[in-house]
């Protein structure tokens, strides 16, 4: 109605158009939610049905029960779901700490052609990963990468194909995510607050632990979110790199969708979806409000 | 004044360090074979090699279907959006975003279930034939479904980007006057100043086909990621060698939409 108003045209006239143009705006929108209802909709409710419905083996009648969902919190199952939570929240949190200094270095340059080339190459690496990240790490620090054959690592215990070895992986597109999502937090630290504290009389460290840390941590908590997040459902790399020598819950889930799993447990890869959706959730429930938080510094 | 101390070169040359290695290392690594010295038959052997040509056909014939499909449906709905029914807003940018929350390997093992219902309850009825249509391995169009809804959060952002620096109202509205018709006045005026962020948002969908692997392996089709990684278990040199080259090739993809269409700010998923 404020439309209307706003709108130079005599009402009479505008009222028979306006409603002409919701009909149509309506009718351009319904693809779309037709599509993602079918495309989208349809698997995702198929999952959930499957995680809550068991098949008994002898009668092959179905019934509804949470057994899939107690099973995939249960044992190997158990094991690879805390294996993903770990992976992803140590290079969550390392690839946060690593990405802080890098883009604060590159903010606060004088070399205008330095920030826009490593903004550039982080907007390309951040695009970077599933197998051929994999490979390139595997040809680097394999066992018989070249870095591992020249620095004879393999017989200081190195081994690339280990929990260590995907958290250094996952850095490579991690970083370049962090320092892409805290730029804009960082443009908008002001100088003169920077000034203002050191003529009160702070020192750097005062600065940064009264001033900008604070006004910073909505935008660095909600990276780490989103850091946890694009760690946690990331599969192609760890598959083409470890295979399952490291439990992860989307190798785990892969396995089963492939047929590597017992009879009747197909439902529980469908739980263990559940799981992830659940969790992939809750991280963007944490991520959208400290957007918003953080976006009221940056105004 | 900042200026490039110590600590500042420290960082830098780190980071350089982390990120230049294991790409120059790949490079020596196919082109260095032990025993037989510096050699560039990786490369060469490539074109050669079974499944090359028809994988990356595969993959740009799927990255072409998607990004006409995923603008066909996004592009019209948000510039009625802008347009007219400004409270269907909320609801189409809920939908649009809701694939972040389900990851691919569980969005997989969603259509997986639903593909098994072809043969377990519809085999005898007409609905079964879609099921194997979009199954073909010639074309596996349930792919392309799959990859619209993947890059449906990039893409709604990328639109919603350029239709904010536009004003699509005042725009049609000054068309109309000078006599267009509306599908006129979409199509000469609306879309133009669109180009950026359709560029932007197409360039996001190929890479994100071009790369996309879980999915496809997952149902069992072979487009180039999944190429790559069949190739890896018998040839390494040579996967290493289809890795750097298609590297290079999404990089220079992304590289020309930096400069074509302004830096995007959307962070992608790894």
């Amino acid at each position: 109605m404020t439309v209307a108003l706003t709108e130079a045209e005599p009402a009479p006239a505008a009222a028979p158009r306006q409603r002409r143009r919701r009909a149509t705006g309506r009718l351009a929108v319904l693809p779309l939610l037709a599509f993602t209802g079918v495309a989208f909709g349809i698997p995702a409710l198929a999952m959930l049905n499957g995680a809550l419905t068991v098949k008994d083996p002898a009668t092959g009648a179905t019934s509804y029960s949470t057994a899939n969902l107690s099973a995939s919190l249960h044992g190997a199952y158990l094991t690879a779901l805390i294996g993903s939570v770990k992976l992803s929240a140590v290079s969550a949190v390392l690839a946060a700490a690593l990405g802080l200094p890098l883009a604060q270095t590159v903010v606060t340059s004088r070399f205008r052609a330095l920030r826009e080339a490593v903004l550039t190459a982080a907007g390309v690496l951040a695009n970077f990963g599933g197998v051929p990240l994999a490979f390139a790490f595997v040809a680097t620090l394999g066992n018989s990468g070249v870095l591992t054959r020249r620095l004879g690592l393999a017989d200081k215990g190195w081994n690339l194909y280990s929990f260590w070895g995907l958290v250094i992986v996952y850095l490579y597109f991690l970083i370049p995510l962090m320092v892409l999502t805290i730029t804009p937090a960082l443009d908008g630290l002001r100088t003169q607050w920077r000034e203002a504290a050191r003529n009160n009389g702070a020192t750097a460290f005062q600065y940064w632990r009264h001033v900008a840390l604070p006004v910073l941590l909505p935008s660095l908590l909600g990276g780490l979110v989103l850091l946890f997040g694009s760690a946690f459902a990331a599969y192609a790399t760890a598959a083409a790199m470890v295979g399952s020598a490291v439990p992860l819950v989307t190798l785990q889930i892969a396995d089963a969708i492939s047929g590597n799993v017992l009879v009747g447990q197909e439902n529980v890869a469908l739980a263990l979806s559940l799981d992830m959706v659940l969790v992939a959730g809750l991280v963007m429930a944490v991520y959208l409000p400290l957007q918003r938080r953080s976006a009221r510094w940056l105004a | 004044m900042a200026r490039l101390n110590p600590w500042r070169w420290a960082v830098l040359a780190g980071a350089g360090l982390y990120f230049l290695v294991p790409l120059a290392a790949s490079v020596v690594f196919t082109v260095d074979v032990p025993g037989q010295g510096v050699t560039f038959d990786a490369y060469t052997e490539i074109v050669s090699t079974d499944g090359f040509g028809s994988s990356l056909l595969l993959s740009l014939e799927l990255a072409a279907a998607t990004i006409a499909l995923v603008l066909l449906l996004t592009v019209p709905a948000l510039v009625a959006l802008r347009l007219g029914a400004p409270r269907l807003r909320p609801l189409v940018e809920v939908v649009c975003a809701l694939p972040l929350v389900v990851p691919p390997i569980a969005f997989v093992a969603g259509i997986s279930t639903v593909l098994k219902w072809g043969p377990e309850h519809l085999s005898r009825t007409p609905l079964f034939q879609t099921f194997v249509a979009v199954q073909n391995p010639d074309f596996p169009f349930v792919l392309v479904l799959a990859y619209v809804v993947m890059a449906l959060p990039f893409v709604h952002r990328a639109l919603d980007a350029g239709l904010r620096a536009v004003d699509v109202r005042t725009l049609v509205e000054a068309a109309r006057s000078c006599g267009a018709s509306r599908p006129q006045a979409l199509l000469r005026v609306v879309l133009p100043n669109l180009r950026g962020a359709l560029l932007n948002a197409s360039f996001l969908t190929l890479a994100l086909v071009l790369g996309e692997f879980t999915v496809a392996q997952l149902l069992g089709f072979t487009p180039f990621a999944v190429w790559i990684y069949s190739v890896g278990g018998s040839q390494a040199q040579l996967s290493v060698a289809v890795s750097v080259l298609s590297l290079l090739v999404t990089w220079a993809l992304l590289l020309s939409l930096a400069v074509l269409g302004g830096r995007s700010r959307t962070p992608a998923r790894g």
